[in-house]
């Protein structure tokens, strides 16, 4: 008996050698996507390594150092703005994500709470502020009349709770069972003993992510920076970057930088290289939590 | 638990105050632990709305906020009535288009591609590679686009090399919105995916099996399972974008765009940054930016509205 026509048709197309072709395409389409993704990282690392002279005169693609020199690293720790604003960045982003874990716990805490009286208005409070924002310029008058403009805080406080953060760890808060904390209330236990002892280490992978979302957006910062530390020794990080990087002058970065220099050339990969390292450095032990933690966020409440 | 709230009290008081006696007795910790948080959203999420309403007075510093004269709706009509609106307007419009055209859909095809790969581990190899420049800073990606992209920078140096000719990208209007949305799928797609890649583990097994057995080739599962299995997520993201297009990618415009390239990389939020914050017209630009806000907001419940309407399926 002959297979009805509908049958033989999506037969035909599922032919193991189309699959075969859609499968090599797919696997090169992806590798490709793969090679884009990374090459300007290498690129950037190979021009860092580069003789400075050499790099001024290289054009066209990178794949290996031209000539080596550490002369552009050197440069990098001998200069006191990017070394002062590289401890800035690491202070802002302990204190800051220290802070943004300790809220996001209280937070998450109580509203997971599902007898909690006055759960819903709280609840709603928080969630409205996911709509609207002040926008810019209010945001800088509130600073401003707190006396916070060239304060450390400035960068700190404004962002201390984030949202959506704070709804991904009340999901997982309201996902462990209420008897677990029965004995210990029994025994007299406050809530906070019992946030410490019970909550947080049954929910050490979703706070695995928090931290690294928190951390990275400390790290990676630059705008409250810019519009509220005048003084160049709070500046972050990202700020002293922008300034080798986008306005493309090492001279305010100080330390006789002169940007007809050829170091100035390799420089700017240096501080980039600089930069993103330490994040290079806790990617991949934080990366398998991505999925989890992202999923998590997705649950639609 | 539950229980034991209920026999703590007798019912004497009315109902309601015993109902928050109780809560209050019980979690007394737990409402004491919420304070700070709440005061940080009152301070800084509610708090800034009070400044708004500089958006209708001339705002001096000398005097502050509440010192300074009611002036109605003059910055609006200001900013409605300048040359400089319709740029704006036209340019917020147009890179959320293009972005929304191209940034939104490739994170779904690439979670398409990638649910199309048989080997775990060359899917968990090209996951991690490009989930990587979601977590690099806008001011490194900026450095680099402006690097590659400069009039002796790399993709010049291949350009040429393939016959065409040099351009200084960066101070040309025409090129900005295809590199400022470009550079933006570069570094999300792959993590923009991953939301995508978690709805598709989540489609029922069976649901292929069954569409198998009835003769479904590759091509077709796609359409008439994965697709469908992916819509709520899609549709849900879609929301949320549309009600962020206002906002759009201001920091990184701020740094990409030059006085060249104004014509079409000036946005309303990077109005307000230049007018309001360098310039210190404080009322002009809260006023513009309660503007964004609003339509920002509009937008929002528009594109809810719309789903729900069409789709049956909404964020509230």
């Amino acid at each position: 008996m002959r297979p009805p026509r509908a049958l033989r048709q999506s037969q035909g197309f599922r032919s193991p050698l189309g699959d075969r072709v859609f499968d090599v395409f797919n696997a090169v389409l992806l590798l490709a996507l793969v090679l884009i993704t990374l090459y300007p990282f290498y690129y950037v690392l190979m021009a860092s390594l580069s003789e400075p002279s050499r790099m001024l005169r290289h054009s066209g693609v990178l794949l290996a150092p031209q000539g080596f020199s550490l002369e552009a690293y050197v440069r990098v720790f001998e200069n006191s703005y990017l070394r002062e604003s590289y401890r800035n960045t690491v202070l802002y982003t302990v204190f800051g994500t220290a802070l943004n874990i300790v809220l996001t716990c209280l937070g998450a805490y109580g509203l997971s709470k599902h007898d909690l009286v006055g759960r819903t208005p709280i609840t709603l409070f928080i969630v409205l502020t996911m709509f609207f924002s002040g926008g810019l310029i209010p945001n800088f008058l509130l600073v401003q009349s707190l006396g916070l403009l060239n304060n450390p805080l400035a960068v700190i406080l404004p962002t201390a709770v984030n949202t959506w953060n704070l709804l991904i760890l009340r999901t997982a808060f309201a996902a462990i069972p209420p008897s677990l904390e029965e004995s210990a209330r029994l025994e007299g236990a406050n809530d906070l003993i019992i946030l410490c002892r019970i909550y947080i280490p049954l929910s050490l992978p979703t706070l695995a992510v928090l931290v690294l979302f928190y951390a990275v957006g400390h790290w990676n910062s630059w705008f409250s920076a810019l519009i509220y530390l005048n003084d160049p020794h709070l500046h972050p990080l990202q700020l002293a970057l922008r300034q080798i990087l986008i306005d493309g002058s090492t001279e305010g970065v100080g330390a006789g930088g002169d940007a007809a220099e050829p170091v100035a050339v390799t420089l700017r990969y240096a501080a980039i290289v600089a930069s993103i390292l330490p994040i290079l450095l806790v990617y991949p032990f934080l990366q398998r939590y991505f999925v989890k933690g992202v999923l998590v966020g997705g649950v639609k409440e | 638990m539950q229980e034991r709230v209920r026999s703590g009290g007798v019912g004497v008081r009315p109902i309601r105050e015993s109902r928050w006696r109780r809560s209050w007795q019980r979690y007394t910790w737990v409402y004491l632990m919420l304070v700070p948080v709440l005061l940080y959203y009152a301070v800084f999420e509610y708090g800034p709305l009070y400044g708004l309403i500089i958006a209708f007075k001339d705002y001096s510093p000398a005097v502050g906020i509440g010192g300074s004269p009611w002036v109605g709706w003059q910055w609006f009509h200001e900013f409605f009535g300048s040359f400089y609106f319709w740029r704006v307007l036209r340019n917020t419009l147009m890179i959320n288009v293009w972005d929304l055209l191209f940034g939104f859909t490739a994170p779904i095809l690439l979670a398409l591609l990638l649910n199309e790969v048989t080997s775990t581990r060359f899917r968990r190899f090209v996951q991690t590679m490009v989930y990587l420049p979601h977590f690099i800073s806008i001011v490194v990606i900026s450095g680099l686009v402006l690097d590659l992209f400069a009039q002796n920078g790399l993709i010049n140096d291949i350009l040429v090399s393939l016959g065409g000719t040099r351009t200084a990208y960066m101070s040309d209007p025409g090129s900005f919105q295809g590199i400022y949305v470009g550079s933006g799928i570069w570094q999300s797609v792959g993590w923009g995916s991953i939301i995508y890649l978690a709805a598709l583990a989540g489609i029922n097994p069976s649901l292929y099996e069954a569409a198998r057995v009835d003769g479904a080739g590759r091509w077709h599962l796609v359409r008439h399972v994965t697709l469908p299995g992916m819509m709520p997520t899609i549709i849900t993201l879609l929301i949320l974008r549309i009600g962020q297009m206002m906002s759009v990618g201001f920091e990184k415009i701020i740094l990409l765009y030059n006085p060249s390239t104004y014509e079409t990389a000036d946005v309303i939020s990077t109005t307000v940054y230049r007018r309001g914050l360098l310039e210190a017209n404080f009322s002009y630009g809260a006023a513009v930016g309660l503007f964004n806000a609003v339509i920002a907001l509009a937008l929002l419940l528009l594109a809810n509205r719309l789903s729900r309407t069409f789709t049956g399926s909404s964020l509230w």
